[in-house]
């Protein structure tokens, strides 16, 4: 029986198409990395802890909508096996 | 000051508002004229129910009592939303494939369609939102009770009962009026969403007008209001690492586990684009709705007098400064924030409680009465609004109970924790197959306990639900049992304490169980659907094709879906089988579609029950799930075999096709050689007619001219006999049938020889041919046909010498041995022969220059072709020698040892 062959490498769109979804799934480690950080710190003024957190929360949102018009068009195109295949 | 009544029109003049622009979408919606009603905006704002009044009002008490740690609320969704791809975006998928209508259904459908576990998630549900429902009914009574207190008397306890039960009866309404428009949970719930999408702006803008005014209007601008934040107590509160991490994973989990959560995020999803939108815009407008929360409260610890309730400075802050319209947009954003969500979780729950637990003990307790014609969607809609007045009715209840005193935030906290005990079963669900059923209802049930005896229960007070004896010294004086100190840990805050417990045992309890557990095949189905939903979108194959009677499927459709919309359906399937009027069969293919179809509107485990009471079997047994396998296998063989048919019967073809293109290819040929022969024939005949002619007539002629008539004729009866004789040996060398007669010789005698004799029988005048030979290499000794193969020579000699057109003529003959083969070139020093011939001169009847200039036939060196092919060697033409040049191939079987 034959099965279908999949490309082991990918056209250069596709590729950034996939690094573009594993940024998206990875910005959320970052998001823990830099909301968890300031537990190491030791005592500080709060004023300057709140800068700092809305200033990674504005981070987050502009890298999420950097990365949103991107993947939006991915979505917009034919479904592939995305799950398990060649990157 | 602001007179009361005035208030209570507002107010009212609001809901009217939220009314028409909700009847208007409807309006809209259901003349298929959806344009910016299904935008990513409204999308993206109708998720703004995630901040309640408890963001509205709670964030700043929140703020004032515990510092930052509010931000935990609004960080854990950052974090799901931006990491939407991974988590949503599949979520939304099994959404739409599955046509889930709820996170109850959700969890059931993975599971095997069971409906013990969907009662479960539903009962779980309510018990974790009826708190929450408590706190938006306080807060909206407390913000009118604060409005009261400035107008002329304090408000007494009843009066804020009889508005809390105002509220909840006038939210009942407009909540059954929008919500329970259409039965298909599938279908959205436009005028609902919109509105809320309103009121999402409403208290964005309200919060922000309050907040410029405090940093602007009262702290004199940044500077002072950053002076401020420094000198206020909240500089002071103790940072607390563990509820930080802890609150900031509670609240992430919220985000998907809240049943108003799941309902706007999944179930009221159009589009899996929108999700992208929504990834950066809904981090967005948390982002702005808690940007000023620490400077009102900071400015609230400072202007409010001592003891004044924290979680209602974003009211009394401006009404303080005398603001009165400020006041009032920041109660309406209050009031939005509340009501906003009370509408959507009571949509959530009620549909769960009808289609997780209504449905299936109606199902229950008629018995067969997936059968019974009649109407079951009055019965389904009736259970939504009642239960829609219950929840509220709960929650109520709930605000009497604990007397509204709880501060805000922790009810909220509560609520999550509960709603989170579903995370470890729906995470396990669409990511790991061995999820289990089993494990899923141990898991949960496990995490629903433990979260009611260390968080919920005691929440009611000492004295409340829980006895204070209890809540110290432990359930019969079992110390280690104590409801906030489980197992001897005690150093735990009391919700870290309850959501390590839960939330750690349920995992826990749910991999183990489902790693020793086997599940059934219908959960493998479901679980292979749910977890590989981007592979394939196809339905789990759940009934087999059995004597299912069309009419009674119809008969039960028709009162779940509605009489006309069933009909659609069953007409659209008999025609796609190709069959008149509106009983299709009952295909296996048709009984899923049917099935899932009845889910938009029941949930999946009511569906699977009533298609299952009149198909007769309720779940798919091994041997269906080997027919399906093998059915498939058997599909495969057979295209593997077509497949190879069809390769064969296309190589066939072309055999045939290439046999044909010869057969026209020898037809043209023939033809060609006859005209040829003819025209060959004809010329020398014609030359000898006209001759004897004039020998016939005996005076005009004087004997020497006879002579030379005679001569001329003789000659042109020679070259018609050679002609003869070569075609005749053409055609006898072209069919085999000659007869090769081998007899030794030496390469370079028959070299000699054929030099000779081409010399010999040309014109000895214009004899000027220089030929060159390879002396000592032509000493090759050969067994061969000598005679042909001289003739061979002869042929190519002579060719040289008749058509070479160089000045001083040489002909070099080269003589080689190679792998046993010998190879002889002549090579001439001419013009040779142009490319476009080169194909065709060992054709019969070729000839490259025009006319019998050289008196040849042409068929001279197409005898020499079939003379070494038939000796076992071969002839060809060698281009680029600088002139003609011709290669014979001496096989080496004719080549003598030594």
């Amino acid at each position: 029986v034959k099965t279908p062959q999949r490309p082991l490498f990918l056209a250069r769109q596709s590729y950034r198409r996939r690094r573009a979804a594993d940024a998206s799934r990875f910005l959320p480690v970052v998001g823990v990395f830099l909301i968890l950080l300031p537990l190491l710190r030791g005592s500080g003024g709060t004023a300057g802890l709140l800068a700092y957190l809305f200033v990674i929360w504005i981070l987050l949102i502009v890298l999420a909508a950097l990365l949103s018009g991107r993947l939006s068009r991915a979505l917009s195109l034919p479904d592939t096996h995305e799950e398990d295949d060649p990157s | 000051v602001i007179p009361f009544n005035l208030l209570v029109a507002v107010c009212l003049g609001y809901v009217v508002f939220l009314f028409g622009i909700a009847f208007v979408a409807e309006r809209r919606a259901m003349k298929g004229r959806l344009g910016w009603l299904r935008s990513p905006w409204i999308y993206t704002l109708s998720l703004s129910v995630y901040c309640t009044a408890w963001t509205f009002y709670g964030a700043v008490g929140y703020a004032a009592r515990s510092g930052l740690e509010y931000l935990t609320i609004y960080l854990g969704p950052t974090l799901v939303l931006v990491g939407w791809w991974w988590l949503l975006r599949k979520l939304v998928r099994i959404g739409r494939t599955q046509r889930i209508t709820s996170i109850a259904d959700l969890i059931s459908s993975r599971y095997g369609k069971s409906n013990t576990l969907g009662a479960i998630v539903t009962i779980l549900a309510v018990v974790g939102t009826t708190p929450y429902i408590a706190l938006q009914l306080q807060s909206v009574t407390l913000s009118f009770a604060v409005f009261a207190q400035s107008d002329l008397r304090p408000w007494a306890a009843a009066d804020l009962n009889s508005t809390a039960l105002w509220v909840a009866a006038g939210l009942s309404v407009f909540t059954v009026l929008f919500g329970t428009r259409n039965l298909d949970a599938n279908e959205r719930h436009h005028g609902v969403v919109t509105a809320i999408a309103v009121e999402a702006l409403v208290k964005l803008v309200a919060l922000l007008a309050v907040g410029i005014f405090v940093v602007w209007g009262i702290a004199g601008g940044l500077s002072g209001i950053a002076e401020m934040i420094a000198e206020s107590p909240i500089s002071q509160t103790d940072f607390n690492g563990g509820r930080w991490a802890g609150i900031t994973f509670l609240s992430a989990a919220a985000v998907i586990t809240l049943p108003r959560m799941f309902q706007v995020l999944v179930v009221e999803n159009s589009d899996e684009r929108h999700l992208a939108v929504a990834s950066w815009a809904f981090p967005l407008y948390l982002c702005l709705m808690s940007v000023f929360v620490v400077p009102i409260a900071v400015v609230g610890l400072d202007t409010q007098p001592a003891g004044a309730n924290p979680d209602l400075f974003v009211l009394t802050v401006p009404l303080s400064a005398n603001s009165e319209g400020l006041a009032t947009l920041a109660f309406l954003g209050g009031f939005s924030s509340a009501t906003s969500m009370v509408i959507v979780a009571a949509i959530a729950l009620s549909t769960m409680v009808s289609n997780h637990i209504v449905m299936p003990v109606w199902l229950r307790l008629t018995g067969a009465g997936a059968m019974v014609s009649g109407d079951v969607r009055h019965i389904l809609i009736t259970a939504r609004r009642v239960s829609i007045a219950a929840i509220l009715a709960l929650g109520y209840l709930y605000f009497r109970l604990t007397g509204g005193s709880e501060a805000l935030a922790s009810i909220g906290l509560i609520s999550f924790t509960g709603v989170a005990q579903v995370l470890p079963a729906l995470l396990g669900g669409i990511f790991w197959r061995g999820a289990t059923k089993r494990g899923a209802v141990i898991g949960v049930s496990i995490g629903f306990f433990i979260w009611a005896y260390t968080l919920f229960l005691p929440s009611f007070g000492p004295g409340g639900l829980m006895s204070p004896d209890l809540l110290t010294f432990g359930p019969l004086g079992i110390e280690w049992l104590r409801p906030h100190g489980l197992f001897g840990i005690t150093g735990l805050d009391p919700l870290l304490h309850a959501m390590f417990w839960s939330l750690s045992l349920n995992a826990l309890a749910f991999f183990a169980i489902s790693m020793f557990g086997f599940p059934s095949p219908l959960e493998r189905l479901q679980g292979a659907q749910f977890v590989n939903v981007f592979e394939h979108s196809a339905g789990a194959r759940g009934w087999v094709q059995g004597v299912v009677e069309a009419e009674d499927l119809l008969m039960m459709s028709q009162r779940i879906l509605g009489a006309e919309k069933a009909q659609t359906l069953f007409q659209q399937e008999a025609a796609a089988q190709g069959k008149m009027g509106y009983l299709p069969d009952t295909t296996a293919l048709f009984l899923e579609q049917l099935e899932r179809e009845l889910a938009g509107s029941v949930g999946a485990a009511t569906s699977h029950a009533m298609v299952g009471q009149i198909v007769g079997r309720s779940s798919v047994s091994v041997e269906d799930l080997m027919a399906v396998a093998d059915e498939t296998a058997q599909i495969m063989e057979y295209s593997t075999r077509l497949e190879a048919q069809s390769e064969e019967l296309t190589r066939t073809a072309r055999q045939l096709r290439e046999a044909n293109e010869k057969l026209t290819e020898l037809s043209v040929q023939k033809d060609a050689f006859l005209s040829q022969i003819s025209h060959e024939l004809r010329t020398p005949m014609t030359t000898i007619r006209s001759f004897s002619e004039i020998l016939m007539t005996p005076d005009t002629t004087t004997p020497q001219e006879r002579k030379k008539f005679l001569g001329v004729i003789q000659d042109e009866a020679i070259r018609l006999t050679r002609l003869l004789d070569d075609l005749l040996d053409l055609a006898v060398l072209e069919n085999g049938q000659v007869a090769m007669q081998a007899q030794p010789g030496n390469l370079g005698d028959l070299l000699d020889r054929a030099v000779m004799t081409a010399g010999a029988s040309s014109a000895a005048d214009d004899d000027t041919l220089t030929i060159q030979r390879s002396g000592g290499a032509e000493n090759v000794a050969l067994i061969t046909d000598t005679d042909r193969l001289s003739q061979v020579f002869i042929n190519l000699i002579s060719n040289a010498r008749k058509y070479c057109d160089a000045p001083d003529p040489v002909l070099s003959i080269s003589t080689r041995r190679t792998q046993g083969r010998v190879e002889v070139d002549f090579i001439d020093n001419g013009s040779g022969i142009p490319k476009r011939a080169q194909a065709i001169i060992f054709e019969k009847f070729s000839r490259v220059s025009d006319g019998h200039a050289a008196g040849g036939a042409g068929l001279g060196l197409a005898i020499c072709r079939e003379i070494m092919e038939n000796l076992g060697g071969h002839i060809s033409y060698l281009p680029g020698q600088g002139g003609a040049a011709f290669r014979v191939v001496l096989p080496a079987t004719a080549v003598q040892a030594g």
